[in-house]
């Protein structure tokens, strides 16, 4: 029977009403710890009203030097910090919530309760959050009154509204990912050490963002806040589909075994031998190794790459962004004519091109390791950042392509042809390579957000890693291979030939 | 509800009898139920039904599987394999409505220190639906049951252990579940208020709750069980009303027979009728699997023969021995 809209909300009603209590519980408990309350009035009453004072201070100071600008950014800036610090112990308290819970043995009655794993986790988060952010707001309001009071000063209300909205998403991330951090910690000991994934790209970013404000670039800081709401819906995605309160019971210890890892990680590695039907485990060597290799290439490969779909489509969605915006820069930043000669390009340019300072060895080895070193970094990279970092690297020299072939129309030159001599012939293995790499990488990232049914969030980043590993080695070497014997070998010859007749 | 198949193992110690008198309502029911942790097995095929208005006491050394049993039993953790089926709700479809109908006296109080009695109250009340007026009533009487009445607006920081222990058992009965899990629910109180919270399981058991009981205090466990069911590495390896498991494991009861006069004028008389295992100056001592018959036999032969006889009882065994047998034997 289909649900009765009413009954709906009904359970929707429930479910706040259930999530109150708990949050109502855990800010009365909070805040009955003076442990926390004392650094959040100091945060919220003591530190704005003294950097409202440094502001007016700061402003009279270097008015006298003649430079009213650096007061004026100073204003601001402090505004950030102001909000930033007290949602900073909205980290130490969602780094708490489960794992200290588990410590002092308050976690099991709690989940003898009717509450929904989605509600626990809700009602955690918003725990965590709400202290600090009301904090932070009340800590706004003291060092903008203080700033009306001393020198007038009021914000632009696109300034006030972006930095709310910075600090409350700033909060978010913080806390979503110290809950996440929270429920799969065994102590609060590891829990604060593993606070360092949150706290040092925190920190990055406000660096960051502090260099912005300086520039008052604030349309950076608009597209920082949609980075962090992503950021946001990933990580509480990723809390409510980890938090599992079998792990939060069952695991003591965290021991690393490396036995079991190796196990897991072969499982996944490891392939069935198919030839055409044959029966080739009782065959002789050679139809073993064709099954090997026709297992591979076409029953596992093909499956794994159909299996990854989703990762793809993101990445054609970089790839639509990189040729977005190498050809909006293009029509923003032209090139001199001369810089771009295409038909007096010499198969001397193209052996001097690491010249430039960042470019490789243009032999088909230096050309090889270079895209290998760039793929691995973009593994690497897509681990920390759930994928998306790996797509920007693929997106950059993506970019820089489009930008010239755009320039190069600019300049009268076909773009299409532009293309299909300087990037297509060694392109059309390079690119595949390194879509597919890119991928399985953006896959390995995503793996931690949302492990399947039955699965533990590690068996499925050792499946994704193997897959990966699999696909690199199989695929994206070889054909990065051979793409760097064309590159250096046939591309130029192309290039050479195709231009000197323009 | 219907009856799901609980037949145990063929293992004759493990018969699932109700020779205790219960009318037989299984509240409990856990089918082959198994629990594993990536290759450990934790609790492993237990079979076991509980009824409305039984105890059953989980014996079994630590690390033995009953915690993780009742994790299970409580919905709290999903069962590997197997069945629970609790207050008619199967554990593995229905966790919550399972868990709104258990109530759970976890090993450790894990009481919030900073919070008030009552406000602790208030708050598993509101979680477990109940209205605030609902969990005053209900707290207020079952605080005065358990003698602790001043805990009410005290933050239960200055609680003593037993009083955690206590406020703990309130939280587990303030929705009056029809099922209860209690992890060792008198350790660390006072006899005073061990002997009150015994009372008031055997009062919940009168008002048929089915309670499972996990302890270490043998003594407890015989004072309250009306079952045993002794667990060893994840397995039921005894299982029976006190009585039966003496008999199957220490073999026919030891019947003392205490005279005013010497034994030796009746030691043939007796030995006729029973085998004697050893006497002394006045008393002697022997072993029947069918005391019903035979103690009233021997007690007409010595009434024919003129001996008095002070009193004839059964040697008292312990359950202490039966569970020393046990996990020595498996």
């Amino acid at each position: 029977m289909a649900a009765i809209p009413w009954k709906k909300w009904a359970g929707a009603g429930e479910s706040i009403q259930t999530v109150r209590i708990l949050v109502r519980r855990e800010i009365r408990d909070a805040l009955r710890d003076w442990r926390i309350v004392t650094p959040i009035v100091i945060l919220t009453l003591f530190f704005p009203a003294l950097m409202s004072f440094v502001a007016d201070l700061a402003l009279d100071w270097v008015a006298r030097y003649g430079a009213p600008i650096i007061g004026e950014r100073i204003i601001p800036f402090l505004l950030m910090v102001v909000g930033f610090f007290p949602i900073s112990f909205s980290l130490v308290i969602a780094l708490e919530t489960f794992v200290g819970e588990k410590e002092r043995n308050s976690l099991e009655p709690l989940l003898a309760t009717p509450l929904t794993d989605a509600q626990l986790y809700m009602g955690k988060m918003l725990a965590a959050m709400v202290p600090p952010l009301l904090a932070a707001y009340l800590g706004f309001a003291v060092y903008l009154a203080g700033l009306y009071f001393f020198k007038g000063w009021t914000p632009e209300p696109e300034l006030l509204i972006l930095m709310i909205a910075l600090t409350t998403a700033e909060g978010l991330v913080m806390v979503s990912a110290a809950v996440v951090l929270s429920s799969q910690a065994t102590s609060v000991r590891a829990a604060n050490l593993l606070a360092s994934f949150v706290i040092v790209p925190m920190a990055l970013l406000l660096q960051g963002e502090a260099i912005i404000m300086f520039y008052a670039n604030y349309g950076v800081l608009w597209w920082i806040l949609l980075f962090l709401i992503v950021v946001d819906v990933i990580l509480v995605r990723m809390g409510v589909h980890l938090f599992n309160r079998e792990e939060l019971l069952g695991r003591e210890i965290d021991e690393l075994n490396l036995g079991s890892v190796w196990r897991t990680f072969k499982a996944h590695f490891v392939w069935e031998r198919w030839f055409f039907g044959r029966d080739v485990e009782k065959g002789p060597f050679w139809l073993k190794l064709l099954g090997t290799i026709c297992g591979l290439y076409l029953r596992e490969l093909p499956a794994l790459l159909r299996r990854s779909w989703l990762a793809f489509v993101l990445v054609g969605i970089g790839i639509c962004g990189a040729v977005f915006v190498g050809c909006d820069l293009a029509s923003r930043y032209n090139l001199p004519a001369e810089a771009l000669r295409l038909e007096k390009l010499t198969p001397e340019m193209f052996t001097a091109l690491p010249d430039w300072g960042w470019l490789p060895n243009f032999t088909p080895l230096g050309i090889f390791i270079n895209n290998v070193r760039a793929l691995v970094l973009a593994w690497l990279l897509a681990i920390f950042s759930f994928g998306t970092l790996a797509v920007a690297l693929l997106m950059a020299p993506l970019a820089i392509v489009f930008f010239f072939a755009a320039q190069a129309a600019r300049l009268g030159y076909d773009p299409l042809l532009f293309l299909a001599t300087f990037v297509l012939p060694h392109g059309l293995f390079e690119l595949p390579a390194a879509i597919i790499a890119t991928a399985l990488s953006v896959r390995l990232g995503a793996a931690l957000m949302s492990p399947p049914h039955g699965t533990t969030v590690g068996e499925n980043w050792l499946r994704a890693l193997a897959e990966f590993t699999k696909a690199f080695l199989a695929l994206t070497l070889p054909l990065l291979a051979l793409a760097a014997v064309i590159e250096v070998y046939i591309t130029p010859l192309i290039v050479i030939l195709t231009f000197s007749r323009l | 509800m219907q009856k799901h198949d609980g037949h145990p193992p063929s293992d004759d110690l493990l018969q699932q009898s109700s020779d205790s008198g219960i009318m037989y309502t299984p509240m409990i029911e856990l089918l082959n139920l198994t629990k594993k942790f990536d290759d450990f097995t934790a609790v492993d095929q237990v079979t076991l039904s509980v009824a409305a208005g039984e105890i059953v006491a989980l014996l079994g050394p630590n690390g033995a599987g009953k915690t993780t049993t009742v994790r299970m039993i409580g919905g709290i953790l999903r069962p590997t394999e197997g069945r629970a089926i609790v207050a008619g709700y199967d554990v593995t479809g229905h966790p919550r409505e399972v868990r709104r109908r258990v109530g759970f006296l976890t090993e450790h109080p894990g009481l919030y220190l900073r919070m008030r009695g009552r406000e602790y109250l208030e708050f598993f009340g509101g979680l477990m639906g109940l209205t605030a007026r609902e969990t005053e009533r209900r707290a207020i009487e079952l605080l005065d049951k358990l003698d602790m009445r001043e805990a009410w607006e005290r933050r239960m920081g200055t609680y003593s252990k037993g009083m955690r222990q206590k406020m703990a058992l309130v939280r587990a009965l303030l929705h009056d579940p029809p099922v209860l899990l209690l992890d060792e629910p008198t350790s660390a109180m006072d006899p005073h208020s061990a002997r009150l919270v015994r009372d008031a399981i055997f009062t919940l058991r009168d008002h048929r709750r089915a309670i499972v009981l996990c302890t270490h205090n043998l003594t407890e466990a015989e004072a309250l069980a009306d079952r045993i069911a002794i667990i060893r590495r994840g397995r039921i390896v005894a299982l029976g009303s006190i009585a039966e498991l003496k008999h199957r494991l220490l073999g026919p009861p030891v019947m003392e027979l205490q005279l005013a006069c010497p034994v030796d004028g009746v030691l043939d008389l007796v030995s006729n009728v029973v085998k004697i295992d050893g006497y002394g100056d006045r008393w002697l001592r022997y072993t029947t699997s069918d005391p019903q018959v035979t103690n009233p036999r021997v007690l007409q032969l010595l009434a024919s023969q003129q001996a008095p006889v002070v009193t004839l009882s059964e040697l008292p065994r312990s359950l202490e021995e039966v569970y020393l047998r046990v996990i020595e034997e498996m």
